[in-house]
């Protein structure tokens, strides 16, 4: 089962539809709630890094018979140091973010802590693509 | 912890949802961090909170959290209604502090989640 959606820049009242259509198909499947916790969280955090920090991208999250896999992939503008970005409390989110109670630099090292197998890969001026898996 | 003895030790307004008075909640974190609140592994906790906008539902669905109680006498916008009637949770309005109902349902044996 694939499933894909398109992520706006900047438009947070919409940040977290990818994430909560994901989570009524998993409770339909029956799996795990502690499973889909953990999954859901990893892709909302991901969907807000998307609207907050990029110019948009899109998400694509493909569930089959052991796991869910997901890849959110954005247009720019890529991330100067991951090593940096995947540390606790390293953020560059703007004032705006911030008020929104996001951007305390937890939202990397939280979808890695979430998932079972997690894999970021960024290009200055090209792009971010995360992609992570969680079994059921 | 009921439901109603929250409503009722923080003067609160239920706002949305079904505030079934039985509902047992165990824990509580008090937050206007929601990337803290993403970080915790404890579900059917309280979240109380001064933020008022769209991710705080939204952070509650993700997050597993049933009941949101917002202190300072913030009011909830209708788009945080909406959801939070779609989502199945129950909002809550205080006039208190967060400091205030934090340290009123703690007194009154609401546990913290850490």
């Amino acid at each position: 089962m694939k499933l894909e959606f398109d992520i706006a820049s900047g438009d947070f009242s919409k940040a977290g539809r990818a994430s909560s259509r994901i989570k009524k198909m998993l409770k339909q499947l029956q799996v795990d709630p502690k499973v889909i916790k953990r999954i859901v969280v990893a892709i909302y955090e991901a969907e807000v890094n998307v609207v907050a920090h990029s110019v948009g991208g899109k998400m694509l999250a493909e569930i089959d018979g052991t796991g869910i896999t997901v890849i959110v992939q954005d247009n720019g503008p890529g991330i100067e140091d991951i090593e940096k970005a995947m540390q606790e409390g390293y953020s560059t989110a703007s004032k705006a973010v911030r008020n929104m109670g996001f951007g305390a630099g937890m939202g990397l090292p939280n979808i890695n802590r979430n998932t079972d197998e997690f894999t970021i890969e960024s290009e200055l001026g090209v792009g971010t693509v995360l992609t992570f898996r969680n079994n059921f | 912890m009921k439901l109603s003895e929250i409503i009722d030790l923080t003067n609160a307004k239920v706002v949305a949802g079904d505030a079934e008075k039985d509902r047992e909640l165990l824990r509580a974190f008090s937050s206007d961090l929601m990337s803290d609140v993403l970080t915790l592994d404890t579900e059917h906790i309280l979240l109380i909170t001064g933020l008022t906008n769209l991710q705080i539902v939204r952070t509650a669905e993700m997050a597993d959290i049933e009941v949101v109680l917002l202190a300072r006498n913030k009011t909830a916008t209708p788009e945080m209604i909406e959801l939070a009637n779609e989502t199945g949770l129950v909002l809550l309005e205080t006039p208190f502090s967060i400091y205030r109902a934090s340290g009123l349902l703690f007194q009154n044996g609401l546990d913290p989640v850490y």
